[in-house]
């Protein structure tokens, strides 16, 4: 792969946290670092697990394969292998692999000398997988809870999971995860759209600079958040999807057991006018 | 500044943990593991139980005086034995006017009287008992019932439906049956007089609760529209609600109507459906003559059964005490001269896909 041309600039030695110089070297273009080693390891491990799950299912269909948490029975305890015990040990490898990666990215950004948005944003990310796999099943004292490993077998799982609650939509913070989701991906289209149009001009004029833009969403809306800001309101719309996604799977079960239109009661029931 | 914000976080996190249940859970595995055909109940709902009496003495013999040779009038229970006559009589009145006594149905001057239409009605009742614990074993099993499974100690059950007044007219004000939320759409924005549309046993009433279509939607052999499947998801609402169950107790979410995917619970609800069927149409409504203006609905209906009236709150009603076993009276013939034919349930659900 070539290197671009501004990279070599990037490859400055030092800000590792673990191993000091020892890792601290790039393979091609791919910085490897500690945790490059630790992910590379443990996501390496994860999927011949996967792999070799599935050759002891019933299937060979991608759509169809599914590696299965362990029954009720096991509570949090270790199950056997071929009984959700390969789900256990991929999920560890899972959450190794992902916080090490995590982790890279923190070493990357002080080689760089940034913020760690890009840790903290994909650290929500794994924060909600963790959620689903591991807080969620210890509250309710089982690792059954988590989802299955599978395309088709993790959807059927939410769609069982969402109707253990009748009514998924009225799980108040479900309803937050998914106006954020939305509003995020309303968010990101808005701002590619107005990027193109400011550097695809019509032919004879030139690209427009950001003081366009603005003016573009003064007139449409009566305010801009203008280059930056943008940036900051996507990372906030992004992070609160995933931060109440994991919420409102973790209150179901755990914190309330009925259907969810029924939680709503509360606000029937207020002293105001019940 | 931060003091007034730490203030507001606090009073927001207790509010909205206010909502919660967060006392110790009870859980149970419906389905394959991963499937997530689960349950989770607080373990005080689990493990709550249900009051079951006992019976009034130690069950007689059922041999002997026949009640028809002992008794005038006896239209129902006269095969029974005398002395088995008494003791079904001492536990009705145990289970249905505990405090008001014989006289609720009985004049005490002559017992053979059918003067109170209560007697009238019990005596239906008996009928419509016996036809359960007879004719519909597919849904009720050995356990049965008895009058105390839907009245426990009321002389009317607590939990029962009636049709619906006719709607609003115009659109002010107008929620046209639904948006308001009630215990039968479990406090949802659906419909909410969904039974009066599937469970009132009249034929020419009853819809079908299926709606999901196996082909291209609209076409021509299914004209139903998303709009109808509020109401089959409004009844299907009730069932859970009256079982104190989810929907994955019965249903595999990724076909609802698949039934090699359903648990065997479905097949028990679908025969329980037809029962609360007939149970409304041939024994219930009919007494509608009978019973005063103040035993029915603002539609002069008399009060009708739905899955409530004897679940509860409880998949098994009172957990599957085996309460029916000690009362004989209950397991009779059913009288052919006031019985009309139990809808035939013989295309059973475990095969096909029966219509309704």
């Amino acid at each position: 792969m070539a290197l671009l041309s501004f990279e070599r600039k990037y490859r400055v030695r030092g800000g590792t946290l673990i191993g000091g110089d020892l890792f601290d070297f790039w393979v091609g273009p791919f910085y490897v670092g500690f945790f490059g080693v630790v992910t590379a390891i443990f996501a390496s491990l994860g999927t011949a697990l996967i792999f070799y799950a599935a050759s002891q299912g019933s299937t060979w269909n991608p759509w169809l394969i599914s590696i299965a948490p362990p029954d009720l029975k096991y509570g949090l305890a270790l199950a056997p292998l071929k009984e959700g015990g390969f789900w256990q040990v991929i999920t560890v490898c899972a959450l190794i692999s992902f916080s090490s990666w995590a982790l890279r990215e923190v070493e990357i950004c002080r080689k760089l000398g940034m913020g760690y948005h890009v840790p903290v944003a994909f650290g929500m990310a794994i924060f909600a997988y963790f959620t689903l796999v591991v807080i969620r099943p210890v509250l309710l004292g089982a690792w059954h809870w988590g989802f299955p490993y599978g395309i088709f077998s993790h959807l059927d799982w939410v769609s069982n999971t969402g109707y253990q609650y009748l009514h998924f939509h009225y799980n108040p913070a479900h309803m937050l995860a998914v106006s954020f989701f939305f509003t995020t991906t309303l968010a990101l289209a808005l701002h590619g759209a107005l990027v193109l149009s400011a550097v695809n001009p019509p032919t004879g004029s030139e690209v427009k600079t950001p003081e366009y833009e603005d003016t573009f969403f003064r007139d449409l809306i009566g305010y801009s958040v203008g280059t930056l800001g943008i940036h900051r309101v996507g990372l906030l719309l992004a992070l609160n999807a995933g931060f109440w996604s994991a919420v409102c799977i973790v209150i179901s079960g755990p914190l309330w057991t009925k259907g969810w239109p029924e939680w709503w009661t509360w606000w029937l029931n207020l002293p105001i006018w019940s | 500044m931060k003091r007034i914000a730490s203030l507001a976080v606090a009073a927001i996190v207790t509010l909205a943990l206010g909502a919660c249940q967060l006392s110790p859970k009870t859980a149970t595995q419906n389905g394959y593991r991963g499937t997530g055909m689960d349950q989770i109940q607080l373990t005080k709902v689990a493990m709550a139980k249900d009051e079951v009496p006992a019976p009034p003495y130690d069950p007689p013999a059922t041999d002997g005086q026949r009640a028809k040779e002992v008794y005038q009038n006896v239209q129902v229970l006269g095969d029974e034995s005398a002395d088995q006559f008494n003791y079904t009589m001492a536990a009705i009145t145990q289970w249905v006017s505990p405090e008001q006594g014989c006289n609720y149905c009985h004049n005490p001057e002559n017992m053979a009287s059918d003067e109170l239409y209560t007697k009238v009605v019990a005596r239906r009742m008996l009928q419509m008992t016996r036809n359960i614990n007879r004719n519909w074993k597919q849904h009720v099993a050995a356990t049965g019932v008895t009058c105390w499974t839907c009245h426990r100690g009321n002389a009317i059950p607590a939990n029962y439906w009636t049709m619906p007044a006719a709607g609003k007219s115009g659109i002010i004000g107008n929620r046209h049956g639904q948006n308001d939320p009630v215990p039968e759409s479990a406090f949802s924005s659906l419909p909410n007089a969904s039974l009066a549309l599937y469970i009132t046993g009249d034929p020419k009433v009853d819809q079908n609760i299926r709606v999901q279509t196996t082909g291209l939607h609209p076409g021509s052999g299914n004209k139903t529209s998303t709009m109808s499947t509020e109401n089959s998801y409004a009844i299907m609402m009730h069932t859970s609600q009256a079982l104190g169950v989810n929907c994955t107790f019965c249903h595999n979410s990724q076909s609802f109507q698949d039934w090699s995917i359903s648990t065997p619970q479905r097949a028990k609800a679908w025969y329980g459906i037809r029962m609360v069927r007939e149970t409304n149409g041939q024994y219930i409504t009919p007494l509608a003559t009978v019973f005063p203006a103040k035993r029915k609905g603002t539609e002069g209906d008399p009060f009708k059964v739905n899955c409530t009236t004897c679940h509860q709150g409880k998949n098994k009603p009172m957990g599957g005490a085996q309460m029916a076993k000690d009362y004989h009276a209950l397991w009779g013939e059913t009288t052919p001269a006031v019985m009309a034919a139990p809808a035939a349930p013989a295309a059973a659900p475990a095969g096909g896909a029966p219509a309704r």
